[in-house]
């Protein structure tokens, strides 16, 4: 059964707009996401050139070496505009806040092996910086990037990494009996421990990369592609035979943050590897340079979470990306 | 063991500071290559005290709540074809010059946050910049989705994202936001933030949401009242930017006396458009322009300025032109519009009698004996069947990029126009205000995309007159563009209204 319910129906002169149509189609109706990010960065006639790059325009497709036909064809498959980003990041924030009360209330953070709970401040409080490093980046690549589609999914990348790095201070906090110590400590860590220097002298370079594409290969591809599984993946699975049912709740938003950044990432990548055998070459290219250093880097780490499995965890993880990385078009194996 | 509890201003403290470090591998100054070169003086950006302690949780939090009422708000109104509701179809001028020149705005204020929010190196003033970033974005696409229903139904708004890049109207906002964004990072928050946000954001947002909420413009309004809060939090911001690097340095003052001075003077000539949809475009009305001006700039304004004089900053250069002229500017402005609407994406028309009579009311003599007879004489040629249009391609101020048709303050009869010579080449300005502008930074307005002269370059895809070049604006006649009363916008509306002319009566909502 169903209920008709009559209305006036007034023709519409048109579905939607002229810049939609010419991407979609006459007569065809867009969606929100379409009218939301398509042809919404200026392309011509600009006034002036910027007093901080006089060599440049405002926008300029120069800023990458990459080259697209249409940069608008960096598109987002999880479709966000800002609506449906702050609707699906309120939702994992009040499972964050309820799990965060539940570790808490029952002091589940407690229930670790104090070896593992001093791992956590060895491992992963220290991440705080790095994802702050991951901010950076992303907003460098919402500012220089090209086409409203890439920037406006780089700026929420951007708010996800300060999310997360405030994420981890709360973790920090919650395991320390909310003495702030363990901030200053984890701080010291990533400026001074050898195990971290390695990273932090890769997470600043990589914040002096001028092309926007070769960082978000560098940062959102590679040092992500690392990084992540190893702290959110692996790492929890190890704390799970030593107590680490807290931290698995309070983690809970990293992973499933991971799975739903990379579909973008990985989507962001394919278009530009697919446009061009230059563009594939250029970014096989950057692969070369940066993805031995991204191993390097994070080794020490996995040497002090796992010990003796630490080789064959490296393995897995560098397995799966240059399965990621085959995917896409891209040599795995460097 | 438990650790004495943090109080909330611990708290953000700590979620937010403390994540940045000074860098060694690579050093500051190629980490952050463009918070220097202004001149501007940081000793210390840990005095960045934080306008809105907001925490991103929390943020996603309120905007998602914001975000759920205002579709559900958006997905009813085209459902029941709330286009019908509104005051009179006059209202969608408003509206299209809103989408056209504003939305974009939007836009690039969006991008320029995104920039100064990796430019600083104070990791409070970055993080402040990125929401706002994020903000702004939000209201460029909750603009374009408002519009989207109106799109539906009539011209003007299908070719905005064309129009916004070509057209002569649309080249006020574009090269104001483009100013800022090729200026210096701490140039770009003094006119963002503060000029745009704070001082002026009573004469430039508000006016289009009241507007709108008079006029029956249920999505817009709606949009308006959800971007409120946000709106509250800029102009915070915007005080709290200008505040701490005034306080930074003692040599920040001049530097900063410039770039208020030249905002401001920047941002009131952008504000002649919004003046112009007050007095002009509304079929119901608000406020007047002078009254708007009265109360948010001679009265608010001044308190501000009042306020920072501690600081050792003068209320902005030419302050008072902008007094003197206040009732003069939106009448010069929609008699060019009226002109000039052929090559436009909006219609225009002649003040009805009622309104006439409320211009009458709220400019007295001024209008009576200035502007009253030149909209009788437009009436006569339009009984005699010969509606006037120019056809001539107007003298644009290269600062602002408003046709040069403002008067002298102290004879309305006489056009105000100044000249530069720079290398050779001679320059055009509407005001005193304008041409110091350009004579602080010739190389960078020298450079400026002035649509008229582009015209005669053959840079308009070869135009040679007005009905060409609105041809490559895609700007059809009738449909987009002209006069109202003969538009298919006005039929469209009289056939949706049982073939009746709904034209108000009178001001009053």
């Amino acid at each position: 059964m169903t209920v008709e319910i009559k209305t006036a129906h007034i023709e519409p002169l048109r579905l939607t707009f002229d810049h939609i149509e010419a991407r979609i189609g006459k007569g065809r109706a867009a969606t929100r996401y379409q009218e939301a990010v398509h042809d919404l960065q200026m392309t011509t006639n600009f006034h002036y050139r910027p007093t901080w790059e006089p060599g440049m325009d405002l926008f300029d497709r120069r800023r990458t070496a990459v080259v697209l036909a249409d940069f608008d064809q960096l598109i987002d498959p999880r479709q966000y505009y800002y609506a449906p980003y702050t609707i699906q990041r309120a939702r994992q924030q009040e499972l964050s806040d309820a799990n965060f009360g539940l570790v808490e209330k029952r002091g589940l953070l407690g229930a670790l092996a104090p070896e593992w709970a001093q791992k956590i401040r060895h491992l992963i409080v220290p991440l705080r910086h790095l994802e702050w490093g991951a901010n950076t980046n992303n907003a460098f690549l919402s500012a220089y990037g090209y086409g409203a589609p890439f920037t406006s999914a780089a700026l929420m990348q951007a708010m996800d990494r300060l999310g997360m790095a405030q994420y981890i201070t709360r973790l920090a906090l919650a395991l320390d009996g909310q003495n702030a110590e363990v901030l200053d400590r984890g701080k010291q860590l990533w400026l001074a421990d050898p195990v971290w220097q390695p990273l932090r002298h890769l997470v600043e370079d990589s914040m002096v990369v001028k092309d926007w594409f070769e960082l978000h290969v560098v940062q959102n591809l590679l040092l992500d592609g690392q990084l992540a599984p190893f702290a959110w993946t692996h790492f929890d699975a190890a704390l799970t035979a030593h107590g680490g049912v807290g931290f698995t709740l309070v983690t809970q938003f990293m992973r499933d943050w991971y799975a739903e950044s990379t579909r973008w990432v990985d989507a962001t990548v394919q278009v530009a590897v697919s446009e061009s055998p230059a563009n594939q070459a250029l970014i096989n290219g950057w692969l070369g340079q940066w993805l031995p250093r991204v191993r390097a880097a994070v080794a020490p780490l996995l040497a002090v979470a796992f010990a003796e499995h630490a080789s064959a965890i490296a393995q897995q993880i560098a397995d799966e990306l240059a399965g990621r990385l085959a995917r896409l078009g891209l040599v795995g194996e460097v | 063991m438990a650790h004495r509890k943090l109080t909330l201003k611990e708290k953000y403290q700590l979620m937010t500071r403390g994540l940045d470090w000074e860098t060694t591998y690579q050093p500051m100054d190629k980490v952050f290559p463009y918070d220097q070169y202004e001149g501007i003086k940081i000793k210390n950006w840990d005095k960045w005290e934080d306008p809105f302690r907001l925490t991103m949780d929390a943020y996603w939090k309120y905007q998602a709540e914001k975000e759920r009422k205002l579709y559900a708000i958006l997905d009813s109104f085209s459902q029941n074809n709330g286009q019908l509701n509104l005051s009179d179809a006059r209202y969608l001028t408003a509206l299209k010059i809103w989408m056209q020149g504003i939305t974009p705005a939007e836009y690039n204020s969006h991008r320029g946050f995104c920039m100064v929010g990796r430019q600083f190196r104070g990791a409070g003033a970055r993080v402040a910049c990125q929401m706002q970033a994020l903000d702004e974005l939000r209201h460029a696409q909750t603009q374009m989705h408002a519009f989207s229903q109106y799109n539906k139904h009539f011209g003007g708004f299908h070719q905005a994202m064309h129009m916004r890049d070509r057209a002569w109207y649309l080249s006020i906002p574009k090269s104001y936001f483009e100013d800022a964004m090729t200026a210096g990072p701490f140039e770009f928050v003094t006119a963002i933030s503060f000029s745009f946000e704070y001082v002026l954001t009573n004469l430039l947002f508000m006016p289009f949401v009241s507007g709108a909420a008079y006029n029956g413009d249920m999505a817009t309004t709606t949009f308006g009242f959800s971007a409120q809060s946000d709106e509250s939090r800029h102009m915070t911001l915007g005080l709290e930017v200008v505040k701490f690097i005034l306080e930074q340095h003692e040599d920040n003052v001049p530097i900063m006396q410039r770039y208020i001075d030249k905002w401001f003077w920047r941002g009131y000539r952008l504000l002649a458009l919004v003046g112009t949809m007050m007095d002009y475009m509304l079929p119901k009305k608000v406020m007047s322009w002078a009254e708007a001006w009265g109360i948010y700039w001679e009265e608010n304004g001044m308190a501000l300025f009042h306020d920072l004089e501690r600081y050792g900053i003068k209320p902005p250069k030419y302050h008072e032109i902008a007094t003197l002229e206040k009732n003069h500017i939106t009448h010069q402005a929609w008699t060019v519009f009226y002109t000039a609407c052929p090559a436009t994406a909006f219609h225009a028309w002649l003040p009805q009698p009622y309104e006439l009579d409320w211009l009458s009311e709220k400019y007295g003599e001024t209008f009576e004996r200035y502007y009253r007879p030149r909209f009788a004489q437009f009436a006569e040629l339009e009984r005699a069947g010969e509606r006037f249009y120019t056809n001539r391609l107007p003298l644009v101020c290269q600062t602002c990029q408003v046709p040069v048709f403002f008067t002298e303050v102290n004879n309305p009869m006489r056009q105000s126009v100044r000249q530069l010579d720079w290398q050779g080449m001679k320059f055009n300005f509407c005001s005193d205000g304008c041409k110091d502008i350009f004579a602080h930074e010739p190389e960078k307005f020298c450079q400026a995309y002035i649509p008229p002269q582009q015209i005669y370059q053959g840079n308009a895809g070869g135009a040679r007159n007005l009905q060409e070049y609105a041809a490559w604006l895609k700007c059809e006649f009738g449909k987009d563009s002209g006069e109202y009363y003969t538009s298919e916008d006005y039929a469209r509306w009289k056939q949706w209204h049982g073939g009746k002319d709904t034209t108000p009566s009178s001001a009053a909502a």
